[in-house]
């Protein structure tokens, strides 16, 4: 190791380890660490891998429940879903990535993602991403948005996994720190289920999948920092994705997973080799010994330090069964991927890097991974503010022109533009396509569905963060009852400006908060997450981003809704209670220009009551059409209702029963805990609601080509679709 | 009728033809490994769609020279049917089967949505149980589907009826709107001269159960068990 540089403070410095950290390390070396070792403590104690700000917060969210296989701690969350199966999913962000290559960036978010799930055995059925993009004037916004999607679908379209939905959204708090947060769904055999712990004295340690290269050396490292002007430098950090190897991977895998072959698997994600190994070594409380000269490489001379560090993707690290190497051997070289035993497991408890024969690095396992710092960071609550009344609101626009500049804005407005550049059909098991309250994806051979959702309205975080992280939590599981499942359980990816930050830190706890009652009340917990901080540039933080992937279980595929109106003469129903809350709405900000207020209280109790009656009238085929009101309420709710299912309705006879509520509230306000369901017998299902102790009203009926909101506020459908399908390839074709 | 889909790594549509084969025929269709290119004797060879080798030369471009695509060629000149679709379609342009190739599509995007194309004849293999004229609904899902030929050829093609499927509005209405990938003259799918071979770029495997939101894809696949019974 010649050409190694010794470890000074100002190298401490640069592989992100303060002071007090650094003397951990002396501590539990008993020694000076060599330049590798220390590369293996940075990635090992980044926050990107080591959660030491989020983890004592997190602790605090429910994990657990009657279907719950496995919580967060994996590679991915498992919950049954019946007929000896489980639904296996998780969401994670690669966010600072994107930004400096937006292509490459969300490629490789989407291969990670999936290799999280395929690690434990699952074929993934279902890709979503959530993303959020910088202000639409923002000089680099276009180039990313063109760069993210085209990256997403290069490498979800060519493994062949449908990306069956997501969101997108702007705001210029994400100029500087676009979100790309990617989820993978799969389903696997419950009893088949494939874990990290390796244990076994002398069971070889086995690289499969592509070879390593110098690409993404302190990946996680560079996402656990904030951007400054030289964010753009960073791009060789960034990986390079390769799909069809992934295909390749996918395969190989699950055909080996078929054999029992496989003691231990895990894939090489944030901080590759490194992180892989000792994962596998310190659950399985084993020691690993590994000969890099062993591992493929891309490029001849690479050092132990890049090996270790190296993010190249697509690979796996296993350990087998002993008399099974020759079997996995086979499976890997009909699928012309790589396969190379580099080491073995050990009683030492310690991590023995070797090369050419020389110990290069020797560090003990169990003192690394527990003793990684644990931050109880300062936290300041963000300010509440008072629910504004809506009786004295006079709106500067009338609701019809209202309603058709909401669903031409960037983020109510279509986004085909979007999901029609991701096959989103693959597999042939999409039954409800992106575009809906959630998607639903058929299990395969069978008459069930998985619903699933991704959900967060980041300007209610940062108004009341608790309030916010009960909404999104509440959002997920209402879309995913809108199209007739029921919530199992949810994946959370956490996406924060600077923890550091007292005030950031509190929009943390608060968001967390929210979540936690929300997921109790309504049986909804958390499997699995990812936490990406920092995200901020040149100390401006984005808005605190908690999105929820919710997945929910579908029994029967004859018993669910869509939110296309269907058809003339039916009656639609507001189920749930409008007080016209117009604080924090889209509404406000977009047409009146006024991003201030509380957002809506978010009754959990109401919550489950209302969502539970709307699930039983989907599941007993007593509603026509089903959707869940959100951004912009009832009215933009009901106009995308009526795109979807080109047929107009007129519900100004409900606008003038609204009572004392301006026009406005009623059909902007966006109180939580409501659908819009349309039906033949409104009679009946007003009576049952009553009897649950639903609100609910008749408010009016389908039909005709435009929408009629209230006495002379007529719109009509071809206008209002011009606005709607218009704005995003407009913007992306200036 | 006994089939074969011919599987080649970076094939992602292969189980999805499958299940729509296995739905028409009532039986099992030999699942083939592009490494083995001695197999059994059948009446239908289907190319799938996916991203053969990764499509890093040109889509269809590999595959096309692999050694299963020698007995495919073979067999398909000896009159066995041959049905490829998307990547497929690529693969058979790539070997010479069917004449033209698939550009990038004219907008440089991929797109995947339901479109409408136009069944030209029924008299074929693969269209006996569509009318001539018929507009049936299925998705494309491609990034390379933009039709191009020589003109000579083209009309050589048009003479012989070798145009299987043009993309069309709802009404049957060729429009320059209806077509999603600047093909020429709006062709989605293309016979041979002896129309025992169809390459296309929609895929009707995925619309062929009233589940996933259309069938009428299904039509094509019980139209071949019917004719090569």
């Amino acid at each position: 190791m010649a050409r190694e540089r010794p470890v000074t403070p100002e190298v401490v410095r640069e592989h992100g380890l303060n002071a007090q950290e650094y003397d951990l390390i002396l501590d539990i070396m008993g020694r000076a660490p060599n330049l590798l070792e220390l590369g293996i403590f940075s990635v090992m104690w980044s926050e990107h891998c080591s959660y030491k700000s989020s983890k004592k917060w997190l602790k605090t969210l429910p994990t657990t429940g009657p279907q719950v296989i496995k919580g967060p701690g994996e590679n991915a969350g498992v919950v049954d879903i019946g007929e000896g199966l489980a639904a296996i999913f998780k969401m994670e962000s690669h966010n600072h990535p994107s930004f400096i290559e937006p292509y490459q960036g969300a490629a490789t978010g989407v291969g990670g993602i999936l290799r999280d799930v395929f690690t434990m055995g699952a074929r993934p059925v279902a890709n979503l991403n959530a993303l959020r993009f910088g202000a639409p004037e923002h000089s680099k916004t276009r180039h990313l948005v063109a760069g993210v999607v085209a990256g997403i679908g290069g490498y979800g379209n060519c493994v062949g996994v449908p990306t069956v939905g997501g969101e997108v959204n702007f705001d210029a708090s994400y100029n500087g720190n676009i979100l790309v947060n990617a989820m993978t769904v799969g389903i696997a055999p419950a009893d088949r289920i494939f874990y990290s712990a390796a244990a076994g004295v002398g069971k070889p340690v086995v690289y499969v999948g592509s070879k390593t290269g110098r690409d993404g050396i302190h990946g996680a490292t560079m996402a656990s920092a904030e951007f400054g002007e030289d964010s753009a430098e960073k791009r060789p950090t960034v990986q390079v994705g390769d799909p069809f190897t992934e295909k390749l991977l996918i395969e190989a895998c699950l055909e080996l997973m078929a054999t029992d072959a496989i003691v231990a698997i895990q894939d090489m994600g944030a901080a590759g080799l490194t992180s892989s190994s000792f994962e596998m070594a310190s659950k399985g409380g084993s020691g690993v010994e590994l000969e890099l000269d062993k591992v493929p490489c891309r490029e001849d001379g690479m050092t132990p330090y890049e090996m270790m560090l190296s993010e190249s993707q697509e690979r796996m690290l296993m350990v087998l069964q002993p008399d099974k190497q020759d079997l996995a051997r086979g499976i890997f070289e009909k699928w012309d991927l790589d396969f190379a035993i580099i080491g073995r497991l050990t009683d030492s408890g310690r991590m023995v890097l070797k090369m050419h024969g020389e110990v290069v690095g020797d560090l003990p396992i169990d003192p690394l991974a527990e003793a990684s710092p644990e931050y109880d960071r300062p936290w300041l609550p963000t300010p509440t503010q008072d629910d504004d009344d809506p009786a004295g609101f006079t709106p500067s626009v009338r609701p019809a022109e209202a309603l058709k500049r909401l669903m031409a804005t960037p983020d109510l407005c279509s986004k085909r533009w979007v999901w029609e550049q991701y096959d989103h059909m693959v597999m042939a098991d999409t039954v409800a396509r992106p575009g809906g309250d959630a998607a639903v994806v058929r299990i395969h051979g069978s008459n069930r569905g998985l619903a699933m959702a991704s959900d967060c309205t980041p300007r209610y975080c940062k108004a009341d963060p608790e309030r916010g992280g009960a909404q999104a939590v509440a959002e997920s599981w209402r879309n995913l009852t809108a199209v007739g499942a029921r919530p199992l359980a949810i994946t959370d990816n956490m996406n924060f400006g600077n923890p550091e930050r007292p005030e950031i830190m509190g929009q943390f706890v608060g968001c967390i908060a929210g979540m936690k009652a929300a997921c109790e009340a309504l049986d909804y917990p958390v499997v699995s997450g990812n936490v990406s901080l920092y995200n901020e540039t040149n100390g401006q933080a984005i808005l605190p981003t908690p999105v929820i992937g919710g997945v929910g279980l579908i029994d029967d595929l004859d018993r669910i809704a869509g939110a296309a109106l269907p058809g003339p003469d039916e009656t639609i129903v507001l189920i749930g209670d409008t007080r016209g809350h117009l604080g924090a709405s889209v509404y406000l900000r977009d047409v009146e220009g006024s991003a201030e207020g509380a957002p809506p209280p978010v009754d959990l109790a109401a919550e489950r009551r209302n969502g539970d009656f709307v699930r039983t009238q989907i599941q007993g085929r007593r509603v026509s059409a089903c959707h869940d009101l959100s951004d912009g309420g009832l009215a933009v709710a009901l106009a995308e209702m009526a795109l979807t299912g080109d047929c107009g309705a007129d519900i100004s006879e409900g606008t003038a029963a609204a009572g004392n509520l301006p026009p406005s509230a009623w059909l902007f306000g966006e109180d939580q805990a409501r659908y819009l369901v349309t039906t033949g017998d409104a009679k009946a299902l007003l009576a049952a609601a009553d009897k649950a102790g639903v609100p609910a009203r008749a408010i009016g009926k389908t039909g005709g080509d435009c929408l009629i909101l209230a006495a002379g506020e007529a719109i009509s459908l071809v206008e209002l679709r011009a606005g709607h399908e218009g704005w995003l390839p407009g913007y992306m074709s200036r | 009728m006994k089939a074969a889909v011919i599987v080649f790594p970076g094939s992602n549509c292969d189980r999805d033809v499958q299940v729509a084969l296995r739905q028409s025929m009532g039986s099992e269709p030999l699942m083939v490994w592009h490494k083995d290119s001695d197999f059994e004797k059948v009446d239908l060879i289907v190319l799938p769609g996916g991203f053969s080798y990764g499509d890093y030369l040109r889509c269809g471009a590999m595959a096309a020279n692999s050694p299963v695509m020698k007995e495919v060629v073979a067999r398909a000149r000896k009159g066995v049917a041959v049905l490829g679709i998307c990547n497929g379609f690529q693969v058979l342009t790539e070997t010479g089967l069917l004449p033209g190739v698939l550009m990038r599509n004219a907008d440089l995007r991929f797109v995947c949505r339901d479109v409408r194309v136009k069944v030209e004849t029924s008299q074929s293999l693969f269209t006996a149980k569509y009318e001539q004229g018929q507009a049936i609904r299925i998705p494309v899902a491609h990034h390379d589907g933009n039709y191009f030929v020589d003109d000579d050829t083209l009309s050589a093609m048009e003479d012989r009826g070798q145009v299987a499927l043009r993309y069309c509005d709802a009404a049957g209405e060729i429009t320059a709107e209806a077509n999603p990938n600047g093909s020429l003259r709006n062709i989605a799918g293309v016979y041979n001269e002896t129309k025992t071979v169809l390459g296309l770029m929609p895929h009707p495997e995925r619309l062929a159960d009233p589940r996933m939101g259309g069938s009428d894809g299904r039509a094509l696949f019980d139209g071949l068990v019917e004719a090569l019974r």
